[in-house]
């Protein structure tokens, strides 16, 4: 197989006492399409930006192209995290711009390229998530959720790169919405050959977009030494998982989980 | 069952007594050398900075004109009492300007700020951080102290003094008419002591002390700002904190700058 582009080894992240992750280890290989799943709170977020970047691990490695990233001069470290494009799950967008304004963000700070030009790659990006070039006046407080995941995503993609992150693209959106977000994240792969790295709780994403699904518990319910990652597969794989905790998070099975607490 | 969060004995509970001060300071420490680190090197680009000059100047001015002119009041009826017993109320002018200049402008114009201003930097980096908007910065390629912490820290470093002058030039005035106007005290004598015992160098001192003030107000409220917790208490908690550490810092800089500095005026006048 080829070489990872992202990898985490034997990552664990503690914020102050709480421990989050536990030696993680997990691969992201050119051109797939990553789905990672888990109740919240059990390290999604945390994970993709140790992947980004973001975070430091407290212990472990995490190597971009197969070059530990806290060995990267600060200059190598930039060039290399304008390669990965973040949705965030809260969207971000900065409150103080208005959309054109933060759409254009990353071709203001990293580039000299004219404003003329500037302004056509933010209007092809507004086109290219479904929205009309006449938001791009409006304050992210005027906007829907559903636009400002959306938003959001054609910040990510307007610095072309190679690496997408999408944590939660659809949470929050109706039905209709969540389906648009998955054919925007579909699309954008097609149009070139992106990493594509999802967390998501919506099994439609996962049926529809996924090569690879990784799912992760939370270390609360974990005995020390058991392995945090409790599934690694196709998604056909998970669905059809035996696993206890794998069965009930895909088929979205609560009876365990009430059993648990009428013992309690 | 296990849980994410360590088991704590009253061992974790002494050494977290000591460590964490420790890490406080220094990750404050390192806040700020990063900080300094940028402010020599390479500044924002003017769009970034006007705002916050704007900020920090511009909409402080009412705050600190009203505190100006209470405090050069206040410091003139409190003065003139206690002068009138020696009948030494002539020399009022020189007792209160004196105070006014080198401890109590710079002093509560810098407390007024804190809570103004400091407070407002701490609110607004705390709602982007717990907004993710502060890793959304670092994600799209700017460096989120350079692109923050540097406009807000030229602001207070820059302003804030400009701000004393003018809340000293309010309290001069208002303790003149004051004196005055209500508590019949020669006008001619109010100025003629005035010159007569402040110096430049009481001025400047006091300007020189709020140098400092500014930048430990655009240094805690920044640093409590990206600690801020997740959620709307964790912003409100930033802010608090702000007031209270950095007039604490305030006194202890002034404490600190006012035994410097009647060292150099010993060493200066005799
Ligand atoms: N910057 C942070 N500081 C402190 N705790 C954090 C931070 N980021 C995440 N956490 C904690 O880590 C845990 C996992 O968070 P997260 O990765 O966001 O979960 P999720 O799987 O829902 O995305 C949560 O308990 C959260 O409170
Ligand atoms: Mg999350």
């Amino acid at each position: 197989m080829s070489m990872p582009a992202l990898e985490l080894k034997q990552v664990s992240r503690q914020f102050g006492t709480q421990q989050v992750l536990r030696e993680i280890d997990l691969q992201v290989f050119p051109e797939e399409t990553l789905v990672l799943i888990g109740e919240s709170g059990c390290g999604k977020s945390v994970t993709t930006k140790l992947l980004a970047g973001m975070l430091e691990p407290t212990t472990g490695t995490v190597f971009w192209q197969g070059r530990d990233v806290a060995s990267l001069s600060a200059e190598e470290k930039l060039r290399q995290r304008l390669k990965i494009g973040y949705l965030f799950q809260s969207a971000a967008l900065f409150d103080s711009m208005n959309v054109y304004e933060n759409i254009a963000f990353g071709l203001h700070q990293n580039t000299d390229l004219k404003e003329s030009t500037i302004r056509e790659i933010v209007q092809d990006q507004i086109r290219a998530v479904g929205l009309t070039v006449d938001v791009g006046r409006k304050k992210p407080s005027e906007l829907s959720g559903g636009m400002r995941k959306r938003v959001g995503l054609a910040r990510a993609l307007a610095l072309a790169p190679e690496i997408i992150i999408y944590d939660e693209p659809t949470t929050g959106l109706d039905p209709v919405m969540s389906d648009v977000v998955n054919e925007l994240i579909i699309t954008t792969r097609e149009r070139r050959p992106v990493i594509s790295i999802i967390v998501t709780h919506d099994m439609h994403t996962v049926q529809k977009v996924a090569d690879r699904v990784v799912m992760l518990f939370p270390l609360a319910g974990l005995e020390p030494g058991q392995p945090q990652v409790i599934f690694e597969g196709t998604p056909e794989q998970a669905f059809s998982s035996r696993e206890e905790r794998v069965y009930s998070f895909v088929h979205g099975d609560a009876t365990r989980r009430l059993q648990k607490l009428a013992l309690a | 069952m296990s849980t994410g969060k360590l088991h704590r004995t009253p061992i974790h509970w002494l050494g977290e007594l000591v460590i964490q001060p420790v890490e406080f300071v220094g990750d404050f420490v390192l806040f700020s050398w990063l900080t300094f680190k940028w402010v020599f090197s390479c500044w924002p680009r003017s769009s970034v900075i006007w705002p916050a000059l704007y900020q920090v100047g511009v909409l402080s001015l009412p705050v600190v004109v009203v505190t100006g002119a209470f405090i050069g009041m206040v410091l003139a009826v409190q003065s003139y009492d206690q002068l009138r017993v020696m009948h030494l109320e002539s020399q009022l002018g020189a007792v209160v300007n004196l105070t006014l200049v080198k401890e109590l402008g710079p002093v509560l114009a810098a407390t007024m700020l804190a809570g103004r201003v400091g407070s407002a930097i701490a609110a607004e980096i705390g709602t982007m951080r717990v907004t993710e908007q502060v890793d959304a910065l670092e994600a799209l390629g700017a460096d989120p102290i350079q692109y923050l912490v540097v406009p807000r820290f030229l602001g207070c470093v820059l302003l804030i003094p400009l701000l004393t002058v003018v809340a000293d030039a309010i309290g001069i005035y208002a303790s003149w008419l004051f004196s005055t106007a209500v508590l019949g005290v020669n006008s001619y004598y109010y100025w003629n002591y005035t010159y007569q015992f402040v110096t430049l160098f009481d001025v400047s001192s006091g300007v020189f002390k709020s140098v400092f003030f500014g930048a430990a107000i655009a240094l805690v409220a920044c640093h409590r700002g990206f600690n801020a917790r997740a959620g709307a208490e964790g912003v409100g908690t930033a802010a608090t904190q702000t007031f209270v550490y950095s007039f604490v810092f305030i006194l202890f800089l002034d404490f600190l700058s006012g035994v410097l500095l009647s060292q150099i005026s010993q060493w200066l006048y005799g």
